[in-house]
């Protein structure tokens, strides 16, 4: 079975080492959050200009004075701090923030992304996406392996334009978890009851397939 | 102490004009100049360039001098919230330069700071590099951003002295503190305004120097863009 968007969080969270700083982004890695492993102390930061976010908040009790970068509205953990958008970027750039996850249209074999543009017909932006990929070691994308065509958004070159070039590191879909290697994508794991052939099958860019490819765990 | 108060909203605007290039703080909708973009959609300006994060949306915020078709050009990350934008964008009307958020936060500070451009990996192999200055260093590609600065800015503090110091609360900070910087005429509007002397210098965000006009503002809607909750279990 490929895995819903929870799960693909899920398996994300596994990626988290403790006493980090992690930048989630909008989507499917905002749902990473809810699954990080107990004894792990992770601190979230939000590009708007938060670092030690906490849950939603409930019901009355939102802050229009408080939200995260997908203008959502939270709360604050103890230890929280709050900043301007210069040093927010400072954080990234700098490479303070160590983990980035985000969503993406395209990933090629060299790690490129795209997910900010698709010409002539969705043009929001790319809000700090390029500052985010430009800048952490650890770049993790989490997406659906295919678009809704059904095509692989796994390429062996990006045909959108471009987010960031060399970057990604690792990809979590709901089929499988690879790693973007020197010699292109290296699968690492597949979903529960989905089969290496299916996965092939899924994905435009060649994949480097070494011995038994166990499935995830959970 | 050198008094930045003005009285009201209308000398808070003089001296705006059309074809003017403005900075507008704010993230979304959370920490925007309200009272300022309400009375700027109010006057008979055209042509206008604007700076910021993003564009409103399509009745508030600056979706309302979009409405209107008073703006030009925008400069800005993030447009996605906004339909009147979009279409406006996608059949040429407006002009759109989309950048990096990290780029637009540093170059407003670097265009306050006196740096007139830095070299920054963000964007680099990407249209945004096109036509930029490319120059290794650590083994890494970097591009050659140019500070931005501006006729007025436009921003929005939670407490303010009659100094022009400011405190913002929340993350209604954003780029308000760094437009602060860059506006030849920054008019700083604030839900609490004080006598200098009462706000603690050491929780002073944003200092007086950076602001030659300050007022109170009438009233603060702040809408919530994605009311987001979870239920008491």
């Amino acid at each position: 079975m490929a895995l819903d968007k929870n799960q693909i969080a899920q398996r994300i969270a596994q990626e988290l080492k403790h006493n980090t700083y992690v930048n989630l982004g909008i989507g499917i890695p905002t749902l990473v959050a809810n699954y990080i492993p107990r004894g792990i102390d992770i601190e979230f930061q939000s590009e708007n200009g938060v670092l030690g976010m906490g849950p939603f908040p409930f019901e009355g009790e939102e802050d229009p004075d408080l939200i995260n970068a997908g203008k959502q509205t939270i709360t604050t953990l103890s230890g929280a701090v709050l900043f301007d958008s210069a040093t927010s970027f400072a954080m990234i750039r700098g490479k303070h923030v160590q983990i980035t996850v985000l969503g993406a249209m395209e990933v090629s074999e060299n790690g490129d992304i795209a997910n900010w543009k698709i010409p002539g017909k969705m043009v929001k932006g790319m809000g700090g996406a390029m500052d985010l990929v430009a800048s952490a070691d650890n770049i993790i994308v989490a997406m659906m392996h295919t678009n809704r065509q059904g095509e692989s958004k796994i390429l062996k070159k990006c045909t959108l334009p471009i987010t960031g070039v060399n970057c990604v590191k690792k990809v979590v879909t709901n089929l499988a978890v690879l790693e973007i290697t020197q010699n292109g994508f290296k699968l690492l794991e597949r979903a529960p009851g989905v089969s290496v052939e299916d996965i092939k099958n899924s994905t435009a860019a060649d994949l480097i397939i070494e011995g038994e490819i166990p499935e995830m765990k959970f | 102490m050198i008094n930045k108060v003005v009285d009201n909203i209308e000398k808070a605007l003089d001296g705006v004009e059309g074809n003017m290039t403005f900075m507008v703080g704010g993230f979304g909708l959370s920490g925007i100049p309200e009272n300022a973009i309400d009375a700027l959609s109010k006057k008979d300006i055209f042509g206008l360039t604007c700076i910021s994060n993003n564009a409103g949306v399509d009745d508030f915020g600056l979706g309302l001098l979009l409405k209107r078709k008073q703006i030009k050009k925008m400069i800005s990350s993030y447009v996605g919230e906004n339909a009147e934008f979009e279409r406006q964008m996608l059949s040429g009307e407006l002009e759109v330069n989309l950048i990096p958020q990290g780029s637009l936060a540093e170059r407003c500070r670097a265009g306050g700071a006196g740096i007139p451009a830095f070299f920054t990996p963000a964007g680099y192999g990407t249209e945004v590099a096109e036509g930029k200055e490319v120059r290794e260093y650590n083994g890494k590609l970097h591009i050659l951003e140019s500070a931005l600065t501006a006729d007025f800015a436009f921003v929005k503090a939670w407490k303010g002295d009659t100094a022009g110091n400011l405190i913002f609360k929340g993350t209604a900070r954003n780029f308000n503190p760094l437009m602060a910087m860059a506006g030849k005429i920054t008019v700083a509007e604030v839900e609490e305004l004080v006598e200098a002397g009462e706000l603690d210098p050491n929780q002073i965000h944003t200092p007086g120097i950076f602001v030659q006009r300050i007022f109170q503002g009438e009233k603060y809607e702040k809408r919530i863009e994605q009311r987001t909750v979870r239920t008491k279990e």
